[in-house]
């Protein structure tokens, strides 16, 4: 009854995991911000023509969705890899 | 608008239900445990958890709330596209994992972990329901608002039918049944999205959207002497001349007994047709000057210029998705916007010609250009708006139970990039599904909310059919989490854990089914009295309540050392009370009392930018001024960090 749901192992990565996930967070707040600064200084410079016909607007909206998803299989490919050596000695593996 | 039944929608709509009931009596069987209620058992694979998270986030709001905002106001409902996926960010990068390991069944448990204390479960169980209780009013209100073009039902009937069902399925098998209906409406609706963005870009541009469309007249005005005295057609007599404070002058004319209202052009030398809506003294209502049932009140929004390669065209033919944009940015269309004549007891739409690279940059809805009048508290409302959406989504309690529903950190991690992949991929569809709304003569400017649907009415009334009937299964998906969310906060955290009842396992079950039950009646009632509700408003709300409420108590929790339990309660209570007045008192509420908007005493709609950093710094003060009662913390409430 007490504990969680699904029973968890110990996991030594937790902490590693923890510190790439604050610094992968940042540089997303980073790129968000800028969008959300360029729209408020230069609102017009969102209009303006950025990569082929498209404008920066949509280039950098399409951007950011785009940017989650790359990061985020990044971040879970890092994880796993951090999980699996550190967690080698431990009987009974995440997963 | 009037709306014709088809029988195709309801059978859809029927057999859907139908497969959803049967789910849940055959997961009912199976749920005995308090474990199997609230986290199905922890057993769920992490890709169906993923599509399930999509399913569960991607609710009323964002289907028929943002493809209509962007249908009306261009890129700026695309900001809640943007702003909601970026949110999962902060729930993949930062909260997941350890939400998975310090949690049980609830977000108080993960938050109460550490600390064992009786505040922060009263606190956090109050938190919970009252962010999941301002999500709950818009989905059971777009219930309502559905129900009426897609079965011929009133409103009320919308709100009960959901109700009952989801209660159905909560109270039945609870997390898991509710997991898998979660699962099928997350998936038909990406995969229905992705057939009818298809349809848009496959159709292309043309001035002309439909045989059907209405021919918009434009008469020349005869002024003799400086008055206007009539125009060049003389079947329309001049009724009266109505100037509005900011500028507009509109003109009532009679075209052979019926009333028709027309915006005068900047030099006064043409009439442009509207639309328009009055009541009359004895309560009647008259669409474009005649009763409801002549379907006078035509759908609209069209292009005016279509530009490809330098030159005008009438159509385009099929776009890519990229050409679609690019075309649309050299072309213009007619935008319809809003004023209310109150002294007449009329709304008017008059034709708001837009180019179309407006339609794609921020600033149709926000000011945040100097040239459109923005000023300080404008740019802040903006700002605010943006931080509320990045923040509230980790701290959304509905969501963040769905991680107690898969088996390890790993799992979590994992059902989240699933979640963010398919989201992301959803909010770019909007974009079109948006654009394309706003273009092919679809929109009904009485109901912003039913933009999509209709978008997909235009291409045929098979696509119809299955597109409304995924909207209310995205209602049916996102109040099932919802009420589990709630029943959690009443029966596990409050009665269990807060009041210490005496439960065994199958009281503990029964308890929650009775609080779903409780819950679910609630719903019904609040749906049925918020009739005409904007959906989306109520839901950006239920983000600034819980970035401001839970954020800060999570982040502190993970990341400071010192915070205390005195602390997270006193910052959650901050944090409800700061958002909800700030919302009370702004602009926004204002127009809904009533009251001129000007007069509110706070200038900006959203709260977030001042209600989030109130709750952290409560946070802090109290936790600093609480410091010795973390000697008898829990230790080691979480492994290895």
């Amino acid at each position: 009854m007490h504990g969680s749901a699904a029973k968890l192992d110990t996991d030594l990565s937790a902490s590693r995991k923890s510190k790439l996930g604050i610094k992968l967070f940042i540089v997303y707040i980073i790129v968000y911000a800028g969008f959300v600064v360029i729209s408020l200084i230069n609102p017009d410079l969102m209009g303006h023509k950025f990569i082929g016909e498209q404008n920066l607007a949509i280039v950098y909206g399409f951007g950011l969705i785009i940017l989650a998803i790359v990061m985020g299989f990044i971040y879970n490919a890092m994880c796993t890899r951090l999980e699996n050596k550190l967690n080698k000695t431990e009987k009974g593996q995440t997963l | 608008m009037i709306y014709s039944v088809s029988p195709w929608a309801i059978i859809i709509f029927v057999t859907f239900v139908a497969l959803v009931l049967l789910m849940s009596f055959f997961f009912a069987r199976k749920t005995k445990s308090v474990a199997g209620y609230y986290a199905a058992g922890g057993k769920i694979h992490w890709g169906v958890n993923g599509i399930a998270f999509a399913g569960d986030y991607l609710s009323a709001a964002s289907f028929l709330g943002i493809c209509g905002m962007i249908a009306f106001s261009g890129y700026d409902g695309y900001l809640y596209s943007i702003g909601y996926l970026a949110g999962w960010v902060v729930a993949l990068f930062v909260v997941a994992e350890p939400m998975k390991r310090l949690g049980k069944y609830t977000f108080t448990d993960a938050l109460d972990a550490r600390f064992n204390s009786r505040s922060i479960k009263l606190t956090a169980a109050i938190s919970t329901l009252v962010v999941s209780v301002f999500y709950l009013i818009p989905q059971m209100v777009g219930a309502g608002d559905l129900v009426v073009p897609l079965l011929g039902l009133p409103h009320w009937a919308g709100v009960v039918i959901v109700g009952s069902i989801v209660i159905f399925i909560v109270a039945t098998a609870g997390m898991t049944s509710t997991t898998y209906v979660q699962f099928i409406k997350g998936g038909l609706l990406i995969i229905f999205s992705t057939i009818l963005t298809i349809y848009i870009l496959n159709n292309g541009l043309k001035l002309n959207p439909s045989d059907e469309y209405h021919q918009f007249i434009s008469l020349e005005t005869i002024i003799e002497d400086g008055e206007i005295t009539g125009t060049n057609n003389s079947n329309y007599t001049i009724e009266r001349i109505h100037e509005t404070g900011s500028g507009l002058t509109f003109a009532k004319l009679n075209n052979n007994g019926v009333e028709r209202w027309f915006k005068l052009s900047d030099d006064s030398k043409t009439m442009h047709e509207m639309l328009s809506i009055s009541t009359l003294p004895n309560g009647t209502k008259l669409y474009n000057g005649e009763p409801k049932t002549e379907a006078k009140f035509y759908q609209v929004g069209h292009l005016t210029k279509i530009v490809v390669n330098g030159e005008e065209v009438d159509q385009t033919g099929p776009l890519g998705p990229f050409e679609y944009l690019s075309t649309l940015e050299n072309s213009e269309l007619v935008r319809f916007t809003r004023v209310e004549l109150r002294d007449e007891n009329t709304t008017v739409w008059y034709q708001n010609p837009t180019l179309g690279s407006a339609m794609l940059k921020p600033g149709l809805k926000f000011k945040i250009s100097t040239r459109s009048g923005a000023t300080f508290w404008t740019k802040l409302n903006f700002v605010s708006l943006m931080l509320a959406l990045f923040l509230g989504t980790s701290a959304l309690p509905h969501i963040l139970i769905r991680y107690y529903t898969v088996s390890s950190q790993r799992a979590a991690r994992k059902s989240t990039i699933v979640a963010i992949s398919a989201i992301g991929f959803f909010y770019i569809l909007t974009l079109y599904m948006g654009l394309g709304a706003s273009v092919n003569g679809v929109l009904d400017l009485e109901s912003s909310n039913m933009a999509a649907p209709l978008l997909a009415k235009y291409f045929g009334v098979g696509i119809f059919s299955i597109i409304s009937a995924i909207a209310f299964a995205t209602i049916l998906g996102t109040v099932s989490g919802l009420i589990v969310a709630s029943s959690g906060a009443i029966a596990h955290d409050f009665l269990d854990n807060y009041l210490k009842m005496k439960m065994d396992d199958k009281a503990k079950v029964r308890a929650g089914k009775m609080a779903a039950f409780g819950v679910g009646i609630f719903a019904i009632v609040l749906g049925i009295l918020f009739k005409g509700m904007n959906v989306s408003f109520l839901v950006g709300l239920a983000f600034a309540v819980a970035a401001s409420a839970n954020l800060p108590a999570i982040l502190f929790l993970l990341f400071w050392e010192k915070t205390t339990a005195k602390g997270i309660s006193w910052s959650i209570v901050v944090g409800i009370i700061s958002s909800v007045s700030i919302i009370l008192f702004s602009p926004s509420m204002y127009d809904r009392y009533g009251l001129p908007m000007t007069s509110a005493p706070i200038p900006i709609d959203n709260p977030g930018i001042i209600s989030i950093p109130l709750a952290a710094i409560t946070l802090v003060i109290i936790s600093l001024l609480s410091q010795k009662d973390n000697s008898s913390k829990v230790e080691n409430y979480h492994l290895n960090q």
